[in-house]
């Protein structure tokens, strides 16, 4: 290791101020790659813990379909059972339900439940699943507190019903919402209005299931009702064991549909193509960035390769010179090596306050979230990385000039 | 002179290969990466309907709770209800107007080989088509009787009609829909605007609905609603008609005022209409009526999504990244030139001459990287296609305007960028480089 002071820091400074626009163009651009990579890193990340948030239902294994009857004599009631009966019949389905809407599908019913009556009082916003007593097995819920569904607990809704069952079933989140002061085990039998006035009862909690709406801040608070819906449309949701789901899907379909023609089955549709569709964005912006993010990083490369090889040719008869007086081939190397790392920090240090620029423009402006403190100092290190082994290549090159070309010319 | 230039250049790029063929690839990809993302955000904020976008304005009333506005920080709801798209529309104070909602219905075409399937329908009035120059392929639009008269008349998306009669001209003919007989007036020509300004509701780039029927048949047929619906208050009866007449808004109206005379008038009426409904107890909050022209409408409910603008912003920081390499690399190349320029210069080629001669040079490359930068674009637009599916369908068409935006953006930076090493290479002493020869 040789001592600090004849690492050449003093020549090589002085060098680059007799060159500024070189080592300016190289700083910007370490700077502006830096600012964008940083900045789409913080994206990309924020978009990836979104996805891996978990709904609570068991994904891999169901799908859902809904039928519409247009028939005159077309009975909703009479339908739906034997729909159901006949789908928990087929050898491969775990169990079946009717539901009002998907979670993370995009679409729902949101209510306002709160623990006072009277209209003066601020609802705590709830997704609404009307669901019968098989919904624990069918979603592959854990009933973590109080009780879950009988049989003679639903009943059926019309579709300009306005009141409610009198017992419902709540998230954890949810009832954690509403009684942030209690344990949730506690909130069992507690009475919560909705509508502003209309009294119902906690029979149970259960430990997770996600709103239909992904982008919502309260996507973990939803409620269970005990109904089953008479609405123009029905649609059913099926669990289906491992492995089963791509022969059942279009059997299901097929099923409904030959079993009445006074009806249109549509919206086949399984849960990871739904989760799919829901996270199509934010799956695309990952992709987008991480082409943007390497291209980047290539161009800049390059133009450090470039704009070193330049150097180096300009170079060549003071390297010559400095190798003839008795310089080795490893200060050389070490001459470029440094004087890189010195654009490269002016560069970063300059990139970590657009950086931050960037980032405030981007809060303020899009709604983004802060950036990790710690994604600057990594993102200082990468380009400091990416510089040095630009470089190395010129560099190498330029070690093995010759000492005797500082004798050809003057 | 410019085609002996233009040869000049020529050697020149063919002499440094490598070099140059960084430097197009690093136009090139500046120049795709921005332009992808400025035409989705072009196509994102274009105009629907130029030709009267500022003689069309939404309409909103703030029919909303006492206690909370619709939106914050003060924003009046943004649909109707019932009772009070019906009235606005009754009173015929606008030049033109339209109220409107979707449902959703089975249709059961007459031939036993098309099978029924569930459409989505706008519930509209007859002006719509008129005020939103929708083009006709064959019949045309009801007329206002059949609004009041509650006629059971269809004008199909062209789409549908081909599904539904095989492409035929089916004005006259009939379809069953939510269980009635239905009569064509009208077929559409292909129609797809956007954003699709009308209703940005449930996606502003999605598809125009499959059928148009009238608005009042929601009420007859007991249609159910499609879009969205928000209540601040329960309905305060159990049925249809209860919930048509409760506070739910679910409507929304345009209407066409040619002139700023007009539009006052116009909300002068609305503010007029919503102190005559808090006579009636309604509208406790204070006066808030809105007319928004198209483009402050897409404003409002923000169209051009916050990922395009993030991923503009990145683009064309990238495209500064670009240039700033392409600076590096032509100072490179014109200072291995300089002996060249020297020699040049002592055989009595003037500064000005030679400035101009590099600058042909860098255009050339320019150009050429903005070409390859365009195909890049391309493929820009079609992998972003790819992953959005169905909703970028609209937003990944290069017109002739994105051409030759591109091919513009692409000359300028390059001469900017080829500016300062032009200048320092034509700055060159002629003695100084002969002397080393």
């Amino acid at each position: 290791m040789l001592p600090f002071s004849s690492w050449e820091i003093g020549p090589i400074f002085r060098a680059m101020t007799r060159n500024k626009v070189g080592a300016v163009l190289i700083a910007l651009q370490v700077a502006v790659t830096m600012c964008i990579i940083v900045n789409s890193v913080h994206i990309l990340m924020e978009r990836t813990e979104q996805m891996a948030r978990d709904s609570g239902i068991d994904e891999a294994n169901s799908f859902y379909l809904s039928s519409t009857g247009f028939a005159d004599d077309f009975n909703d009631q009479v339908v739906i059972q034997t729909d159901l009966d006949a789908i928990r019949a087929l050898p491969g389905v775990i169990d079946a339900m009717q539901i009002n809407a998907i979670p993370i599908s995009g679409g729902g019913w949101s209510m306002g439940l709160q623990t006072q009556p009277g209209a003066e009082f601020e609802g705590v916003g709830t997704a609404v699943y009307m669901v019968d007593d098989h919904v624990l097995n069918t979603l592959d819920l854990e009933l973590i507190a109080g009780e879950a569904f009988q049989p003679s607990d639903i009943r059926w809704r019309e579709r300009s019903q306005r009141d409610w069952p009198a017992e419902i079933i709540i998230t954890r989140a949810l009832t954690e919402n509403l009684f942030p002061e209690q344990s949730y085990q506690d909130t069992v039998g507690k009475t919560l209005y909705i509508n502003d006035d209309e009294p119902v009862i906690i029979k149970g909690i259960i430990d997770k299931l996600q709103a239909p709406w992904v982008g919502w801040e309260r996507l973990e608070n939803a409620m269970l009702s005990p109904e089953q819906t008479l609405f123009s449309s029905s649609m059913y949701f099926v669990r289906t064991e491992p492995g089963r789901l791509d022969e059942l899907m279009p059997a299901v379909e097929q099923m409904l549909a030959d079993s009445n023609k006074g009806r249109v089955v549509r919206g086949l549709r399984s849960m990871q193509e739904t989760r799919e569709r829901t996270y199509r964005r934010d799956q695309a912006m990952i992709k987008i960035l991480t082409t943007v993010m390497i291209t980047l990083t290539l161009v800049t490369a390059l133009g450090i390769v470039g704009l070193a090889s330049f150097n180096v040719n300009r170079r060549r008869k003071q390297i010559g010179t400095r190798r003839a007086l008795g310089a080795s081939q490893a200060s050389v190397l070490r001459y470029f090596m440094l004087e890189n790392f010195l654009i490269s920090s002016i560069g970063v240090i300059l990139g970590a306050v657009l950086t931050v620029g960037l980032n405030i423009y981007l809060v303020q402006s899009l709604g983004l979230t802060k950036l990790h403190w710690w994604l600057i100092p990594v993102g200082m290190l990468t380009l400091w990385l990416v510089g040095q082994l630009a470089v190395l290549g010129p560099a190498r090159r330029a070690t093995a000039t010759s000492p005797a070309i500082a004798t050809r010319t003057v | 002179m410019f085609n002996y230039y233009l040869r000049l250049a020529l050697l020149s790029i063919r002499r440094n290969p490598i070099l140059s063929g960084l430097m197009v690839a690093a136009i090139a990809l500046g120049i795709g990466a921005s332009m992808t993302t400025i035409t989705v955000n072009y196509l994102m904020s274009s105009n629907p309907i130029p030709q009267k976008s500022e003689q069309l304005y939404y309409v909103q009333v703030d029919s909303w709770d006492p206690n909370n506005p619709a939106e914050e920080p003060n924003e009046p709801p943004d649909q109707l209800t019932w009772t009070d798209a019906n009235n606005l529309y009754a009173a015929q104070k606008a030049e033109r107007q339209v109220i409107m909602a979707t449902t959703a219905a089975v249709v059961e075409p007459p031939s036993q080989d098309a099978k029924p399937f569930n459409a989505y329908i706008r519930l509209t009035t007859n002006e719509f088509f008129p005020m939103f120059d929708v083009p006709f392929l064959y019949g045309g639009h009801w007329q206002a009787s059949a609004d009041k008269g509650r006629e059971q008349v269809v004008v199909l998306s062209r789409k549908s009609n081909d599904k539904i009669f095989g492409g035929e001209n089916s004005v006259g003919r009939s379809l069953r829909l939510a269980g009635r007989q239905f009569t064509v007036v009208g077929v559409l020509e292909s129609w797809y605007p956007a954003p699709k300004f009308y209703d940005v509701g449930t996606g502003a780039f999605d598809e125009p609905e499959d059928l148009y029927i009238p608005f009042l048949l929601k009420e007859e047929l007991q249609l159910p609603n499609g879009g969205n619906t928000n209540c601040w208050k329960t309905p305060e009866e159990d049925s249809f008609a209860g919930f048509l007449r409760s506070e739910c808004i679910h409507y929304q109206m345009w209407v066409e005022l040619p002139n700023e005379q007009d539009k006052q008038a116009y909300l002068a009426f609305l503010n007029n209409y919503a102190n005559e409904q808090k006579a009636l107890g309604r509208f406790s909050r204070p006066l808030n009526n809105r007319l928004s022209d198209v483009m402050q409408w897409m404003e409002n409910r923000q169209v051009v999504t916050d990922d395009a603008r993030v991923m503009l912003w990145l683009s064309l920081m990238f495209l500064v990244v670009c240039l700033l390499n392409t600076v590096g690399l032509l100072l490179a190349k014109f200072s291995g030139k300089s002996a060249e320029i020297g020699l040049r210069r002592a055989i009595g080629a003037s500064r000005q001459a030679l400035f101009y001669q590099h600058l042909v040079e860098t255009a050339c490359i320019g150009l050429t990287g903005g070409i390859a930068g365009l195909a890049l674009a391309y493929l820009g637009l079609l992998g972003i296609g790819s992953l959005y599916g169905s909703f970028a369908d609209n937003l990944t068409s290069l017109d002739i305007n994105m051409v030759l935006l591109a091919l513009l953006l692409s000359l300028i930076s390059s001469i900017a960028a080829g500016l300062y090493p032009t200048w320092r290479a034509c700055s060159i002493a002629p003695a100084s480089q002969l002397k080393s020869q």
